[in-house]
């Protein structure tokens, strides 16, 4: 059902110090779908993401213009709650970061900071984000290990695990797979297109084919300007700019 | 979590709030550090300088050193003093600085694998000895072979320059080894691809590399050595002349104060603190030369 | 080879002041060792010393006088100090501020323990008599914290900045706030590092002797309250060496000292070691 975007992203602007590395971006991201972010190197991909769960905030130095509307107001605004925006708008690194803590903790971590204390609530969405996450079946047995145990894969699959328990709204991946191995990989694609039912997913990545597997729209980027938005199939088949048709072709990259 | 009303995206005052006082407690603790210099620096100070401005230059330069209550019935000149404190700085660098970079160099570059397990805990026992206790060791075993060796009483420069080259050890030692061990493995593969022996390596392109951390750690050494109060207050022999010889009981800033404290009042009392500002005085000049030494470093 | 033959010089002094600087350690602390492990037993431990020195009497109430100082030195230090870290490593970037609050506590660090003792001597015992009771415990105590404070804060702050930037990046993206973060990631993991600062900055503590000798008051008795003067081990042996002359009682008083500073060098030495290698893991 094409309803109302998830996020609506008007003309933003972003600049780190004098560089400007969002370019007037404006695009809407639908609901329980996921969209794919696709571009070179640089290009403001992450940049982009970033943005919507305000976690640029971090770096010193940055100034954004526009307007990133979420359950109808401006997220940018100053007197958002940053704090509360990244429960609903969560995000999974490139690099799995699980924390030195045990697997159950780590997933608990985070409705234990949101309040939630009784110790059969925890289990319960612990089991709960470790299932959707599929990663139950492997560390039920061993959920007071340190995860720091855990493979490349399946320590992202936490991660997952772990965004899942805060009950987001929208996931944003940032190259979630390209730290992984083939097999973890496939792994990690098969999680995010049983995962859209219930969320919305917004994925930035490199591997071109990968966008074209798991998601149902595309925005290609280049040099902080979104060159291209469409469905996946029409702007990998028939893309409309140049530089997009050069790009899914493989003459740059 | 379907249709969360708009308002809980709003920024909370209360949690901002606490958050903003947790940050203000934090900052405190931070400056604790400044606080507590300025602290040192106001209450000895207003102890002290009266006393120096009253006394004058003769301070200084005065040879003699007759401490009594009240400013007019006394005589106050810390010369030896401060040459006593000069001399046993300098003997101590002269002994330990060369031992203790020898020692850094091998261990950053000689030493197996066996032998530094065994010697870098050493060198931070070495550091953690309590001063009182190596002051012991040195009245019990340095000063009787001193006079034993030299007559005389055994406590003198020589004790001093003996065991505060040992206490300074390692300072010198763990920043020299942090220096040596910080120049770029480029410079030291270039030498030896060269054809150069490690230790024409070491000499010419490694310690020339460090030398500012290592310059710096000696200076460091010699704020230790300056600084240092139990040990020398044990052996150094306290009297108040300039030393005619290494085997001469010496006096130091240090011990000077440590050793009048418990008794003296009134003007003498403003005096030790006075000496304490002088040598408040040259702390400040050494750890302003350290810095500016450790900051020229060799540009790659 | 005549240059392998040059080199044989340098090489053996560069070794022989490798093993000189062992051999150093290990003369003097078989020397205390030696003469002092036989005095220690229970009853040297468990008993006071008697009055005017006696010998064959003991060192209790020196060893709750150190512990009782050091506490109380720990007490302010630790919070300021870690408090401190956390502020400069988690909520300031490279600015000014950090640049001279490291500085202070670099210069507090190089102050001889003589001037602090003079400052201790000024403010605690003269000017804040009235709450401190003038030579006392929480005089030494207080006077001490000004050493352990640098100590802990750079160890503090070392121990923070191995922490991943990762792990405060997935936890805020967890929707934690910035306090919370710190509290429930970046402390537990900073934990071992920091815990060693403060062991380090407590065996400072136990081996000092020129700043308590002006604050501490040096009375030999059973301390019942901070108020009270008190004769921590190294005023101890200090005042039964010159005083009395009793270089037995010393002896057996450094060799406890050497023993509890060991095992503080080498705890610490081995926790360090831990934590490095712990987070390189991840």
């Amino acid at each position: 059902m094409s309803a109302d975007p998830e996020i609506s992203v008007k003309n933003l602007n972003l600049w780190f110090g004098n560089f400007q590395a969002l370019k007037n971006i404006s695009i809407d991201i639908p609901k329980n779908a996921v969209t794919a972010l696709i571009g070179p190197s640089g290009c403001g991909k992450s940049t982009f993401i970033k943005t919507l769960d305000r976690m640029n905030d971090l770096v010193d130095n940055v100034k954004f213009t526009g307007e990133v509307t979420y359950k109808g107001r401006n997220i940018l605004d100053s007197d958002t709650d940053v704090v509360e925006l990244r429960k609903e708008i969560g995000m999974v690194f490139q690099k799995p970061n699980p924390f030195p803590k045990s697997i159950f903790d780590n997933v608990a971590y985070g409705p234990r900071v949101h309040g939630v204390r009784k110790k059969t609530n925890l289990n319960e969405v612990v089991e709960r984000s470790l299932k959707a996450a599929a990663l139950w079946d492997e560390v039920k047995d061993r959920l007071s290990e340190s995860a720091l145990r855990l493979s490349g894969g399946q320590q992202q699959r936490l991660c997952i695990a772990r965004l899942l328990a805060v009950e987001p709204e929208v996931l944003l991946m940032d190259e979630p797979a390209s730290a992984l191995d083939p097999i973890a990989t496939a792994k990690i694609e098969d999680l995010i297109y049983d995962l859209k039912k219930d969320y919305t997913i917004i994925i930035v990545t490199h591997n071109m084919q990968q966008a074209a597997r798991v998601s149902s729209r595309t925005a290609f980027f280049l040099l902080g300007e979104c060159i291209e938005y469409a469905s996946t199939i029409d702007l990998f088949e028939r893309p409309e700019d140049k530089r997009t048709e050069d790009y899914v072709t493989g003459k740059f990259g | 979590m379907a249709t969360t009303p708009d308002k809980t995206l709003q920024r909370p005052k209360a949690r901002e709030a606490s958050e903003r006082l947790i940050q203000i407690i934090l900052l405190l603790c931070a400056i604790s550090s400044i606080f507590a210099i300025f602290l040192i620096i106001i209450f000895v100070f207003s102890q002290g300088v009266p006393f120096l401005i009253e006394a004058g230059p003769s301070f200084l330069t005065g040879s003699v050193w007759l401490p009594a209550d009240s400013f007019a019935a006394g005589v106050w000149g810390i010369f030896p003093i401060i040459v006593g404190s000069l001399l046993v700085t300098v003997g101590a660098i002269a002994i330990g600085a060369p031992l203790g970079i020898a020692c850094a160099v091998f261990l950053a570059e000689i030493a197996p694998p066996a032998i530094r397990r065994v010697l870098i805990p050493s060198v931070s026992a070495l550091a953690g000895v309590p001063s009182v206790v190596y002051g012991f060791f040195a009245l019990l075993v340095i000063v009787p072979w001193i006079r034993g060796q030299f007559g005389g009483f055994g406590t003198s420069v020589l004790a001093c320059w003996i065991i505060l080259s040992i206490m300074i050890l390692p300072t010198i030692i763990s920043i020299s080894t942090d220096s040596v061990r910080a120049v770029p493995k480029e410079y030291k593969e270039g030498s030896l691809a060269m054809g150069a022996t490690r230790w024409q390596t070491i000499r010419s392109v490694l310690i020339p590399a460090a030398s500012s951390g290592i310059v710096a750690s000696v200076i460091l050494g010699m704020g230790r050595a300056i600084g240092e109060t139990m040990a020398v207050l044990l052996v150094a022999g306290n009297s108040v002349t300039i030393p005619v010889s290494v085997v001469a009981p010496v006096s130091t800033l240090t011990a000077t104060i440590a050793l009048e404290m418990n008794y003296a009042t009134g003007a003498h009392q403003q005096a030790l603190f006075a000496i304490g500002v002088v040598l408040f005085a040259f702390i400040l000049v050494l750890t302003g030369l350290a810095n500016v030494a450790s900051r020229r470093r060799v540009t790659a | 080879m005549p240059a392998k033959r040059r080199e044989l010089l340098p090489m053996a002094l560069l070794w022989g002041a490798g093993i000189a600087t062992i051999l150093i350690l290990v003369i003097i602390l078989a020397y205390i060792l030696a003469h002092g492990l036989p005095l220690i037993s229970w009853h040297f431990l468990t008993t006071n010393p008697g009055v005017r020195g006696q010998q064959g009497t003991g060192i209790y109430s020196t060893i709750v006088a150190t512990l009782a100082v050091t506490g109380v030195a720990l007490l302010i230090a630790a919070p300021l100090s870690v408090g401190g870290a956390i502020y400069l490593n988690e909520y300031t970037r490279e600015t000014l501020l950090r640049k001279v609050i490291r500085q202070a506590a670099e210069v507090l660090a190089g102050i001889p323990s003589i001037i602090i003792g003079l400052f201790g001597f000024i403010f605690f015992v003269i000017y804040l008599l009235p709450y401190t009771g003038g030579w006392s415990v929480i005089s030494g105590g207080l006077t001490l914290a000004f050493m352990v404070l640098p100590i802990s804060l750079r160890v503090s702050e070392e121990a923070l900045k191995a922490v991943p930037a990762e792990l405060r990046e997935g936890s805020l993206g967890l929707g934690a706030t910035k306090w919370q973060s710190i509290t429930t990631v970046v402390l537990p993991t900073a934990l071992p590092g920091i815990v060693t600062g403060l062991i380090l900055g407590a065996g400072r503590a136990i081996g000092e002797t020129a700043a308590i000798l002006l604050t501490a008051g040096g009375a030999l008795g059973l301390i019942h309250s901070l108020r009270d003067p008190c004769c921590p081990m190294t005023l101890y042996i200090y005042n039964i060496l010159t005083e009395y002359n009793d270089t037995t009682t010393a002896y057996g008083t450094a060799a406890v000292l050497i023993i509890a500073i060991l095992a503080i060098t080498f705890i610490t030495d081995w926790q360090m070691n831990r934590y490095t290698r712990k987070l390189k893991g991840l």
